[in-house]
């Protein structure tokens, strides 16, 4: 079985393919090019880097948010194009399951933080039972507070990762009453592989969608939303 | 002798708040033409809202491509090209067309056309018009823009003139909101208008000074919220359709103004509308009317290949691919992309 994944969510562009047994191939890179510029190329290096024929993939996963609006997007519609001309099934990993994913094995709490403006994160409390990844909060879009009072709740040590980790540094060491560390630069933002490797497990519990039926999970409303609701809300 | 195979291009336009996807052979025979509009969604807001648009985008992408292959009955496999709108547009919206188009290019090994928005609107022409033929003089009028420009040859634009503030339909969205007859405003004025006077109101006519098939409609568009402001202050009752009618009579005028113009000055004798607001029936009838006086050949497409379509997308890409243009796996959106750069 082989999975193509695909991470465009955060800063990152990452694309990589899994099986079970091997990662045969990541290329990530965190450079100023727009994602729109680099996925592809990137994927088509790597499918000649390993003679890869794209017929031979059994699903391809995405980073299926939250994140970058636009991010989210672009990796989107680069799978569901893909998956459309392929005629293949979709995994949808969310992002910061697959973000966790990279301290796959890990005996702390694992707390992705993605800096989603607006003075909140996109985060999650993950623990690890051997491989299998256990959700202690569910993704969210919550105050950098609120998820170190819940840690501190806990009471248990902690690894941070993610793009927003240095956003919300300050609060941590201000606030945070367990011990904690920062993921190591190698480890701290979205690997396709980590996406890939989880998204083996999904597919081997049939967790694929339609290609057709797959949008990312913003877990925000537009501005434009968003505004409308507080009116409406305001004048009632 | 067998005739040649048809060349098959499936093209993709996301640009503001349509999904479209269609497909087309040589550039003019429409094998389907398959667009969801999102302008439900907007009405709302008063106009397009990028992200709710990018958003509607993502999620219907595949059914309209879909769609487009059912309703032309072939498979990706009898395809030869693809074509996607890159530019101008809203950045975001433009992103999901693009990336789309890429994978499913790369996928299946497949040559990819980057196609400039306003060329599909121009393209449109080709469709239902076989004998029709660059050179020609093109107005495209929409939301977003007001281009006179002038066809040397396929693929080969000469940028006459452009409006240097609102596109007509902008102003027409403008006034229609501030009348009171909501979005979208532009076919909603032509409506009111059939029962209102075009002389009631005596807008200004604008001309660009220096720049003379420049249009510009941003004052046009402040006298009529001006006069509307102060029948409000004066108590007056706004006689809606005198308004919309007398504004829109305005714009007109000045359009066809500068088509004559640049019709006198160039001595082309073919003349093309294209974009929105072309399906203007007003706005057809009077430049139809002047062109047939002067005895120019005048074209424009069905409205529904004036409304940003893909259709028109896949007319252009086939030119652009006889002449030999490819994009590459890296192709990004162009949000302000200029005609004749692309």
């Amino acid at each position: 079985m082989k999975i193509l994944g695909i991470d465009s969510s955060g800063l990152v562009a990452s694309v990589a393919v899994a099986t079970e047994e091997d990662l045969l191939g990541e290329f990530t890179i965190c450079y100023k090019k727009t994602h729109s510029q680099t996925l592809l190329p990137m994927l088509d290096e790597l499918a000649q880097m390993i003679e890869l024929d794209l017929e031979t993939i059994d699903a391809i996963a995405v980073a299926s948010g939250p994140g970058s609006f636009t991010g989210l997007r672009i990796g989107s519609a680069t799978v569901k194009g893909l998956a459309l001309a392929l005629e293949k099934p979709v995994i949808e990993v969310p992002t910061l399951y697959a973000l966790a994913y990279n301290f796959c094995g890990q005996e702390r709490i694992v707390c992705p933080l993605m800096d989603a403006r607006r003075n909140q994160t996109y985060t999650a409390l993950f623990r690890f039972d051997k491989t299998k990844i256990q959700a202690l909060k569910e993704q969210c879009a919550v105050d950098i507070h609120e998820i170190i009072e819940e840690i501190n709740g806990i009471g248990e040590s902690v690894v941070f990762l993610g793009d927003g980790a240095p956003v919300f540094q300050q609060a941590i060491k201000e606030q945070l009453r367990v011990p904690y560390m920062f993921a190591p630069p190698c480890l701290s933002k979205q690997k396709a592989g980590s996406l890939a490797s989880l998204a083996v497990q999904y597919y081997i519990e049939g967790n694929v969608i339609d290609a057709a039926l797959h949008k990312p999970e913003y877990l925000r409303l537009s501005q434009a939303e968003r505004e409308r609701m507080e009116k409406e809300h305001a004048s009632n | 002798m067998n005739k040649p195979e048809p060349m098959r291009i499936l093209a993709i336009e996301t640009s503001c708040d349509e999904t479209a996807a269609a497909v087309v052979e040589n550039g003019r025979k429409v094998l389907s033409n398959v667009i969801f509009s999102q302008i439900s969604l907007h009405t709302l807001y008063g106009g397009v809202v990028p992200e709710i648009a990018s958003r509607k985008h993502i999620e219907k992408i595949n059914q309209v491509i879909t769609e487009a292959l059912n309703q032309a009955d072939k498979t990706l496999d009898e395809i030869d090209a693809i074509g996607v709108t890159y530019g101008p547009g809203l950045v975001g919206a433009l992103l999901v067309g693009v990336a789309e188009a890429k994978s499913i290019s790369y996928a299946k090994k497949l040559p990819l056309i980057g196609v400039h928005h306003i060329e599909g609107h121009i393209s449109a022409n080709y469709i239902e018009n076989p004998d029709l033929e660059p050179p020609f003089l093109c107005l495209v009028v929409s939301g977003g823009h007001t281009h006179l420009v002038k066809v040397n040859d396929y693929g080969k634009y000469e940028i006459l003139g452009r409006t240097v503030d609102d596109a007509a339909g902008e102003a027409f969205d403008k006034v229609a909101r501030a009348i009171g007859l909501g979005y979208p405003g532009g076919p909603k004025i032509e409506q009111i208008s059939h029962k209102g006077n075009p002389d009631a109101i005596a807008f200004p006519r604008a001309h660009v000074a220096e720049a003379a098939y420049h249009f510009s409609f941003s004052g046009m568009k402040s006298a009529a919220l001006n006069y509307l402001n102060n029948c409000r202050m004066q108590g007056i009752e706004i006689a809606q359709a005198d308004v919309a009618a007398s504004f829109q009579q305005a714009v007109i005028d000045v359009l066809l103004g500068t088509i004559k113009k640049a019709l006198d000055e160039t001595g082309i004798q073919t003349f093309a509308l294209a974009g929105g607001v072309a399906s203007n029936g007003t706005l057809r009838k009077a430049v139809k009317e002047a062109l047939d006086r002067r005895g120019v050949a005048f074209y424009c497409p069905s409205p529904i290949l004036c409304t940003d379509n893909a259709a028109m997308i896949g007319a252009a890409a086939y030119y652009d691919y006889m002449a030999g243009k490819r994009s590459g796996l890296d192709l990004n959106a162009v949000p302000n992309l200029k005609l004749g750069e692309a």
